[in-house]
């Protein structure tokens, strides 16, 4: 099943001059793969990927995620839909440092307010010891060690029990331990679970490790 | 956008306020202290207004009718060449007397009318009072002391003897408290009076009265109307003034000019009679208000900085929130409602520091000196200002936390999240 489609993407920068960033990307992500998108910096693997998380909205041809045409609609219904559908891992944690580990993890359910407060809060501990780190949870978010954090953001990543996870350079910050650490929990995730991950990477070992690797070059797919 | 929506706004503005409580309690003493200074200001401004409008009022007539002295009339040129241009230079002023003819009927008339509650006819003259070798000038008004006593409960006003003194005693005599302190007199002594065409009567003080006003109580004296006609060697239909107490003060103003076309002589209202203490009024509002107005606005400005600081540093919160699904309008509630809880908790302290202020200031010594009696500064304790101060503070902030906010639910998230 095709849980992410897209037809002929094209995007283009206009600043400092008109550049063709992303030329005519038609992309399919199946459920439960783990993709990862790579290629040298500046190919466009970014860009597409903010396009296809629906942050980005400036960009011709069509999206669809999860049988939902996304192309077209306001910035709020998208929101909406990034909430239910979609959870993120950066680069950095970007967990809220006043709020404590379970508060990061439930802010998004809070959000989608599908469950009452006591499920939420039952489902984020599950979430946080499927990662291992269930004794922090009540801990301030800015007392943990990097790749805690990181851990912290895949576990408010999963709370909505997202169709897609996607990730800008998710061990791009982490040690060799902990990028390793990471793998293994995207790895389980969708093999355990049917997760589907979509994640930008520079790292070529993490790459080949993943089911489907797609390599970008000028704004190009070049091997999928 | 839904109530629950908002709720979760609430929640997380409410763990920000609480995560940096220096700063929240710094920007709300801003609010604190320009509310604090506004309701400190205005009670003692509106106080000293209420307070000289109060004493004015008691001590001037809400009508008073007597006969304008006219500069310029028409010259007997007018009658001989109508079309011509005829000036006049240095034209004296005639001989006119202060009479009002038929007082007593106009006094009756007025009386009668249902927007009245009493008048007093009276006979006002420049006096010398001589006492020893001291002469000062002031005036005397001869008047039924029942009747001004009604208009002005001057009862009250007194500060040795009686008013009925008066009617017992025909040539008494109720003396400013001012005047009677410059002249050195007191009860029961006997002052020379003299009036401006040289007829002098000897009158016996048997009261002392205070307006608390200087202008009245340093040159004014009350005798009987009998008494002040015999001096000015006058009849006894002769009547200078018409004092008038309406039941509604407001109506003053368009009564006087009714009763001016209808009897003829100027009749003049308290506003216009006391056009400089009420210029007074409006220009120390101007100052209350534009000085608080000030405070508020710096306030304002602290907060609008404060709040835009805030949002600079949490460019990543926002960044990250509205990626994980949450609108422009939800990210600019959670900053709304910090401003505005600022805003609100600041303009009650604000109102506590102001009332405290008043009350210190009410209680501090205050002397009017000649002026005014006066040995506490007025306050005004009116839960009006109060509540004009809340409703200005929480205003402000909500200017201030306005901009900021806006500009928090516009940030774009990519910028800030693949930035690095």
């Amino acid at each position: 099943m095709d849980i992410l489609k897209t037809e002929s993407i094209n995007k283009y920068f206009y600043d400092p001059e008109k550049f063709q960033v992303l030329k005519s990307i038609d992309l399919t992500v199946k459920k439960g793969e783990f993709m990862s998108l790579v290629g040298k910096s500046g190919c466009g693997k970014s860009t597409l990927m903010y396009v296809l998380s629906t942050m980005d909205t400036d960009y011709e041809g069509n999206l669809e995620i999860a049988g939902e045409k996304l192309t077209g609609k306001t910035q709020n219904e998208l929101a909406a839909f990034r909430n239910a559908h979609i959870g993120f891992v950066f680069q950095f944690h970007y967990l809220l440092p006043e709020f404590s580990v379970l508060q990061n993890v439930m802010i998004p359910a809070l959000k989608l307010n599908r469950f009452s407060r006591a499920e939420i809060e039952a489902r984020a501990m599950e979430k946080l010891k499927i990662l291992g780190i269930a004794e922090h949870a009540r801990k301030q978010s800015s007392k943990l060690s990097g790749g805690q954090q990181q851990r912290v953001a895949i576990a408010r990543a999963l709370i909505n029990d997202p169709d897609i996870i996607m990730g800008d350079e998710p061990t791009g910050n982490l040690d060799s331990y902990n990028t390793q650490l990471v793998f293994d929990i995207f790895k389980e995730l969708t093999h355990h679970y049917q997760q589907t991950i979509i994640a930008v990477t520079h790292d070529d070992e993490f790459a080949r490790k993943s089911d489907h690797r797609v390599e970008m070059s000028d704004g190009r797919i070049v091997k999928d | 956008m839904t109530t629950y929506d908002f709720r979760l706004s609430v929640e997380i503005a409410r763990v920000h306020l609480f995560s940096k409580p220096k700063q929240t309690i710094v920007a709300m003493l801003g609010v604190t202290f320009g509310i604090g200074m506004f309701i400190a200001l205005v009670s003692l401004m509106t106080g000293l207004n209420d307070f000289t409008e109060d004493i004015t009022m008691t001590s001037s007539p809400d009508i008073h009718i007597y006969q304008e002295e006219t500069a310029m009339r028409p010259s007997i040129l007018e009658a001989v060449n109508p079309r011509a241009l005829n000036y006049v230079h240095h034209q004296k002023p005639k001989n006119e007397t202060q009479k009002i003819r038929n007082a007593r009927q106009i006094a009756k008339l007025i009386n009668a009318d249902p927007r009245v509650t009493g008048s007093s006819p009276q006979v006002s003259s420049q006096v010398f009072y001589n006492y020893g070798p001291v002469q000062l000038n002031g005036t005397i008004l001869g008047v039924d002391i029942l009747d001004e006593d009604k208009l002005f409960d001057l009862r009250s006003k007194m500060r040795k003897g009686r008013i009925e003194e008066l009617l017992s005693n025909h040539n008494g005599l109720i003396m400013g408290k001012g005047l009677a302190k410059k002249l050195n007199i007191d009860l029961g002594n006997r002052v020379v009076v003299t009036t401006p065409q040289g007829n002098t009567l000897t009158l016996k003080v048997v009261g002392i009265f205070q307006m608390g006003i200087g202008v009245i109580d340093n040159v004014r004296s009350y005798a009987n109307i009998a008494t002040v006609q015999a001096i000015l060697q006058e009849d006894q239909s002769f009547i200078t003034d018409i004092n008038v107490k309406l039941k509604d003060r407001q109506l003053a103003k368009k009564t006087a000019a009714e009763w001016q076309s209808k009897f003829t002589y100027k009749a003049e209202d308290w506003e216009t009679a006391n056009s400089t203490f009420l210029t007074g009024v409006i220009i120390r509002n101007i100052i209350t208000y534009a000085v608080s107005f000030t405070l508020l606005i710096v306030a304002g400005f602290g907060i609008y900085n404060i709040l835009n600081m805030t949002i600079y540093n949490k460019m990543k919160d926002i960044a990250i929130l509205k990626a994980m699904g949450f609108a422009g309008s939800d990210v600019k509630n959670i900053f709304m409602v910090q401003s505005l809880v600022i805003g609100l908790v600041g303009s009650v302290a604000g109102l506590v520091i102001g009332y405290t202020l008043s009350l210190l200031i009410s209680k501090a010594p205050f002397d009017g000196g000649d002026i005014i009696s006066l040995d506490h500064f007025p306050v005004n304790f009116d839960p009006k200002y109060y509540v004009i101060g809340v409703v200005f503070g929480v205003t402000t902030t909500a200017v201030a936390g306005y901009m900021p906010s806006r500009k928090a639910s516009k940030i774009d998230p990519i910028e800030i999240l693949r930035g690095q």
